[in-house]
């Protein structure tokens, strides 16, 4: 009876083993259609798609970090600084007379090579001063929040023309159904008209810097490094690998992409604020573990951590349309991330 | 016959203590020469002068009998030197053949200018230098975590051969293995010096020094008490010069 019992216990667990993560999402989905009825719908998909572009690229930032055994807590508020920090050169370009479409396309380039150096600053001192990179970017969070703070003054940044958010708001194409489609601009129909609306431009974006990094990480001799890093350190560092360049560029990488995510934020939200991005922290890292990536370092995919990240965008899609608060959210990510973890341990342990 | 490595008067000392104390060892090709001596002999001091990571006070180094500056490790490698330490430094997450081409990846182009990994050529070269070495190894695309003690200390040798050793400094290659392995790492060792590899040995293990090694030299408190052909010596002459009893005898 005992042995009966704990066999089909190890069934299940082989047959779960690696896969629980779809499994969850689907039962999420299934349970979100009965909870709320705008869900069933699949325009739902490039909704809650386009509601977790942060969280794509945050914990796409996160995973690199985690790989070489270390975390950069400072990705939230690097993101917050990022959306002052776009939003307040527009503002200024504009200002001395640059076009709208000008003055985005510098800010954002500029609002980059900015967002880079706390991420450089993080990487020397973790690298270089070795520093322990829970405080480096511990430091770095505090650091950029202040700066965000002090540079807009305890309100939002604002001034953003019309222009960014049509990019940040519109889609790739239009179908008015029946009589004609176009490509990035709306079609002008009358009030009422149903316009069928397909692949919001900055999901589209997100996806195309995700699946660059994700070659970055599986093709490229850096990101063979990086998992060299998280495997053996001494390994590492006996083979000739440029350690120190390599952790740098790890942490550049994360402040790089915290950055894009606050630029992005800034074009769908048209505001900037210091703590734009509080509450990605935990949301990043929950998407890194569910997607099976050690704390420990040397593990973790691109891949793997979009599925993880893909539980909390459908969450959060479906506690919204259900009515339900954010801070339930919180909670609930917390859960799940804990759930992940004990679910790994055991898996492991049943394998 | 001509030593492919020599190490003349060596001394190496830290503060007051003299770790090495003018030690000479010689090393032909496709011999194993084992280094014998209790703790705190100097037998790991004078493999890590070898090796580059100490530089010694006094005493030169010659390869091929030319005088060498082996001031770093690197130097040591470009030399041929390889030493396979206990951790054995491999990254247990990475397959065989990243580990292998570790940090010395190979590349090919994709559209046009993308350098990305050659994982199949990786795969390929690491299978030819297990084949040449007579290793078996399931399947190259496993990671090093998954496999044994004793597989991985055949990757971690046939990362040495293939960037060229000529020279391979092996310290306790098996301890913490089981019987069996400990039969194939001394088979290994055996092939390689068919292959004309030369070998220095610490061991513990008096049987796999009587198995494989063609030399030995004891040393005692940093200074080489003895250095004995294989053939002609038998463990309780090396015991008894480990110990020192060896010296009291012949002092009387």
């Amino acid at each position: 009876m005992r042995s009966s019992k704990s066999s089909t216990a190890k069934a299940l667990t082989s047959a779960l083993s690696g896969r629980w993560v779809p499994v969850f999402i689907l039962l999420e989905i299934v349970y979100f259609c009965f909870r709320s009825e705008g869900f069933a719908n699949p325009n739902s998909l490039q909704i809650l798609l386009f509601y977790g572009v942060q969280v794509f690229l945050v914990a796409t930032a996160e995973l690199f970090v985690i790989i070489t055994g270390g975390i950069d807590l400072s990705v939230g508020y690097v993101l917050g600084f990022a959306t002052v920090i776009s939003i307040k050169l527009v503002a200024k370009m504009m200002a001395i007379g640059i076009s709208p479409p000008a003055a985005l396309l510098l800010a954002t380039i500029a609002t980059l090579a900015i967002g880079v150096v706390p991420g450089l600053v993080n990487g020397a001192l973790v690298a270089y001063l070795k520093v322990p990179p829970f405080i480096a970017t511990f430091s770095m969070l505090g650091v950029c929040h202040g700066i965000s703070e002090l540079i807009i003054n305890g309100v939002s940044a604002v001034g953003l023309p019309k222009l960014a958010s049509d990019i940040g708001l519109g889609y790739i194409f239009y179908i008015v159904p029946g009589s004609r489609s176009s490509f990035f601009v709306k079609p002008e129909v009358p009030r009422g008209t149903a316009v069928l609306q397909i692949l919001p431009n900055i999901v589209i974006i997100t996806f195309v810097v995700v699946a660059l990094f994700a070659f970055v990480l599986a093709r490229t001799k850096f990101g063979r490094h990086v998992y060299a890093l998280g495997g053996n350190m001494d390994a590492a560092i006996r083979s000739g690998i440029p350690v120190k360049r390599r952790i740098l560029g790890v942490y550049a990488i994360s402040s790089f992409l915290a950055s894009l995510a606050g630029i992005v934020y800034a074009f769908m939200y048209v505001s900037g604020k210091a703590d734009a991005g509080a509450g990605l922290l935990l949301d990043a890292i929950a998407a890194v573990v569910i997607g099976g990536a050690s704390m420990f370092g040397g593990s973790g995919t691109v891949w793997r951590t979009m599925l993880g990240a893909l539980v909390i965008a459908v969450l959060d899609l479906g506690l919204r349309m259900s009515g339900i608060p954010t801070f339930d959210e919180f909670i609930l990510v917390g859960v799940i991330l804990i759930f992940a973890v004990v679910m790994d341990r055991y898996m492991q342990e049943a394998s | 016959m001509d030593y492919i490595l020599e190490a003349r008067n060596v001394t190496k000392r830290f503060g007051g203590l003299t770790a090495v104390d003018r030690v000479s060892i010689g090393l032909r090709a496709g011999e194993a020469f084992a280094l014998l001596g209790d703790n705190g002999a100097g037998k790991s001091t004078l493999i890590k002068i070898i090796s580059g990571v100490h530089k010694p006070d006094e005493g030169e180094i010659f390869i091929n009998g030319k005088r060498a500056r082996i001031e770093a490790p690197m130097d040591a490698l470009a030399a041929g030197i390889e030493t396979i330490y206990q951790d054995l430094a491999l990254a247990e997450n990475l397959d065989v053949g990243a580990n292998i081409f570790l940090g010395r990846e190979r590349m090919k182009r994709r559209f046009g200018a993308l350098r990305v990994l050659d994982d199949p050529s990786m795969a390929e070269e690491s299978q030819k230098v297990l084949d040449r070495l007579d290793i078996k190894i399931p399947s190259l695309k496993k990671m090093i975590r998954t496999l044994s003690g004793g597989q991985r200390q055949a990757v971690a040798i046939s990362r040495s051969i293939y960037w060229d050793a000529k020279v391979l400094i092996m310290d306790e290659p098996t301890a913490a293995l089981g019987v069996a392995e400990q039969r194939k790492v001394l088979d290994l060792v055996r092939t390689l010096k068919d292959q004309g590899i030369g070998i220095i040995l610490i061991s513990h293990q008096m049987y796999d020094i009587f198995e494989v090694a063609d030399r030995l030299a004891v040393m005692r408190r940093g200074v080489k008490v003895g250095e004995r052909i294989v053939k002609e010596t038998s463990p309780d002459e090396v015991v008894s010069l480990m110990m020192g009893t060896e010296e009291v005898r012949k002092d009387r």
